[in-house]
């Protein structure tokens, strides 16, 4: 019972989510609605045990004077300042609120700190990649060359050839992969569905029978 | 005298003068004022004149919906050449053909069609579309109907849909029938989970923990699910060869789905007291908070291996570098097209596309779930037929070689 209760809510919900996109019938689509407000329930109450989780693992790493204690401090720390702003503030949303500046201030600047590596990180990867060492590593290269040229002006200044260039690896090539990635994902999604559905993939459940 | 001979002489020539100026003036003025005036006329004739009322009026049921509504299309005025004659059109219903019409929507100019959206369904409705001049004088077509909404059990414009989808579970089913009944079925290798073995066993051997990454995405996008299947099959291994697995969430109901299919693992292997919850644990939602916290745990705890398996964005590159720099196998699998460069560049296996949704049943090596896979298989052969098929005849149909295009609509139904 302990696994077949589950199979069987995967199997009706699923099947219903699947013929629900055939059906424009009011009564099955009101249901549909429905069941997604029901997910976005799901979700605000799915807020607290994320929430439980994660004093629970610093807690314990308090507790047992982990290592690297200092940052469970600082991160529960935080989580009690912002939920006691958030709480005792009634206009916590208002801009100007303590809430709004610890956000705009601290979080939001830390955030488009962690994003803007990114730029760097492309910097090395792209080192990587770009070293001709195999026929496929070179052709990567030179249609990155003539891409990356051909999106600045300096590109078009050299040869009136390179935008145009760009546009079809862009464009044919590049598409081409793109779309047969994608055709492969789709269809792996519906499979991935189906098998879950029906009850042969069961690895969401921790596997066996 | 003579003075006043000679004056009134002078006054004769200065009016003579004045005259002949008049004259001449009235000459060169008088066309412009007669056209200035025509030019009034014309204009006011113009405002005065009616706008032609928009003809060819029609309403059908609006087809594969769930009711209460009608699309009305019309033939645009001829006098709607978008030069502001015609300011818009307004689409009046009513239950009876010649009174109690009321103002159900209205479109601009050039537009042939309104989607009335406010009907009973069931009850007759007549309709009437009025021309709008720039006075928001109406001019009324003629009358159109009885016409009904009713509601569809079934969309017919996603019948293609249908039975590409019972053509596909019906392969799956075959395959997974011959599976069950001991056919052997070939599957092609895939590296990047040959190499997962490997990549547990490095773990173990170094004595250093799997960092097992599932995506920034919900429990309803099936490439979570895949990752959560994946990381059934990995946690049994780690259960297996007693090696610490660490797997921080970015959703909480993905965390609790995971601390389920971690726990379960643990005691199919045999080693349910193994299983320690904190391995599974929130993190937050937030994406570069995200991206640091696991970042953190990288350079702090230095796993040998990281798995990266789901729904990735921008943070891809920031964890896989990372990943990199501290010397960790890394294996990646995702569906996201645009992050596949940065894991092909950064990981040392990455599994592309539907290579993640078939990692479940390579891993388990189950008849059944291969089956499955040949079964998706012979789809995607199908599907490839069909589009090689629509490719030749596009081609042929765009040279003008073949005149029909018969195939085409066959193909693009839906």
């Amino acid at each position: 019972m302990r696994r077949q209760f589950p199979l069987a809510l995967c199997f009706i919900a699923g099947l219903f989510m699947a013929v629900q996109y055939f059906i424009p019938h009011p009564t099955v689509q009101d249901m549909y609605e429905r069941l997604l407000i029901w997910l976005q329930t799901l979700l605000a109450f799915a807020f607290l045990l994320g929430t439980v989780s994660l004093v629970r693992l610093h807690y314990h790493k308090i507790r047992h004077r982990a290592d690297d204690r200092g940052y469970s401090w600082v991160t529960l720390l935080a989580l009690c300042l912002m939920i006691g702003l958030g709480f005792f503030h009634s206009a916590h949303h208002a801009q100007g609120s303590p809430f709004d500046k610890m956000f705009q201030n601290v979080q939001v600047p830390i955030e488009a700190t962690m994003f803007s590596l990114l730029a760097f990180y492309v910097a090395s990867a792209a080192f990587r990649a770009f070293r001709a060492r195999t026929l496929e590593s070179t052709l990567l290269l030179v249609a990155a060359c003539i891409v990356m040229l051909g999106r600045v002006p300096i590109g078009d200044m050299i040869h009136s050839s390179i935008p145009a260039a760009t546009r079809w690896i862009l464009e044919v090539p590049n598409l081409a992969a793109k779309r047969g990635i994608m055709i492969g994902v789709g269809l792996g999604m519906m499979a991935t569905s189906l098998k879950i559905i029906l009850g042969i993939e069961r690895a969401w459940m921790g596997g066996g029978d | 005298m003579l003075g006043d001979r000679g004056q009134s002489g002078g006054i004769g020539r200065r009016a003579g003068f004045v005259a002949l100026s008049v004259a001449v003036a009235a000459l060169f003025l008088c066309p412009a004022a007669v056209s200035a005036q025509e030019e009034v006329e014309t204009v006011e004739l113009e405002t005065l004149l009616p706008v032609a009322a928009p003809t060819g009026l029609s309403a059908v049921d609006t087809p594969n919906d769930r009711g209460s509504s009608i699309n009305v299309t019309w033939e645009l005025s001829s006098d709607d050449d978008g030069d502001g004659v015609v300011a818009g059109y307004e689409v009046f219903r009513s239950a009876h053909p010649e009174t109690g019409f009321v103002l159900a929507g209205g479109v601009p100019f050039g537009v042939i069609e309104y989607r009335d959206s406010g009907v009973d369904n069931g009850a007759p409705t007549y309709y009437r579309v009025a021309a709008l001049d720039a006075d928001e004088s109406q001019f009324f077509s003629g009358t159109f109907g009885p016409v009904e909404a009713s509601i569809q059990w079934f969309n017919r414009s996603r019948l293609n849909a249908l039975v590409a989808v019972i053509i596909f579970v019906a392969s799956i089913l075959y395959f997974v029938s011959a599976a069950r009944s001991g056919k052997s079925l070939f599957i092609r290798r895939l590296a990047g989970l040959d190499e997962m073995d490997n990549a547990v066993g490095r773990a173990t051997e170094m004595g250093k923990p799997i960092l097992f990454i599932s995506g920034l995405s919900s429990v309803s996008d099936v490439a979570t699910i895949a990752a959560i299947n994946i990381l059934g099959e990995v946690a049994k291994k780690t259960a297996e060869y007693n090696t610490k697995l660490i797997v921080p969430c970015a959703d909480p109901i993905v965390m609790a789905v995971e601390q389920e299919v971690v726990k379960e693992a643990y005691a199919k292997a045999g080693r349910p007291d193994a299983y320690n919850e904190d391995d599974v644990f929130y993190l937050t939602r937030s994406q570069f908070a995200y991206v640091a916290g696991v970042n953190g745990i990288m350079v702090r705890q230095r796993p040998a291996t990281i798995l990266y398996m789901g729904m990735f964005f921008a943070e891809s590159l920031v964890l896989a570098e990372t990943g990199s720099s501290i010397g960790a196998i890394q294996i990646a699998g995702t569906d996201a097209v645009t992050q596949l460069p940065f894991f092909i560049t950064s990981c040392d296996y990455t599994l592309i596309g539907e290579e993640l949704y078939a990692a479940s049943a390579y891993l388990s090596r189950e008849p059944i779930l291969l089956g499955g896979l040949k079964g998706q298989d012979m789809f995607k052969l199908i599907a490839a037929v069909f589009l090689v098929v629509g490719v030749i005849a596009a081609t042929l149909t765009a040279t003008g070689v073949i005149e029909s295009n018969f195939i085409l609509p066959l193909l693009a139904t839906g």
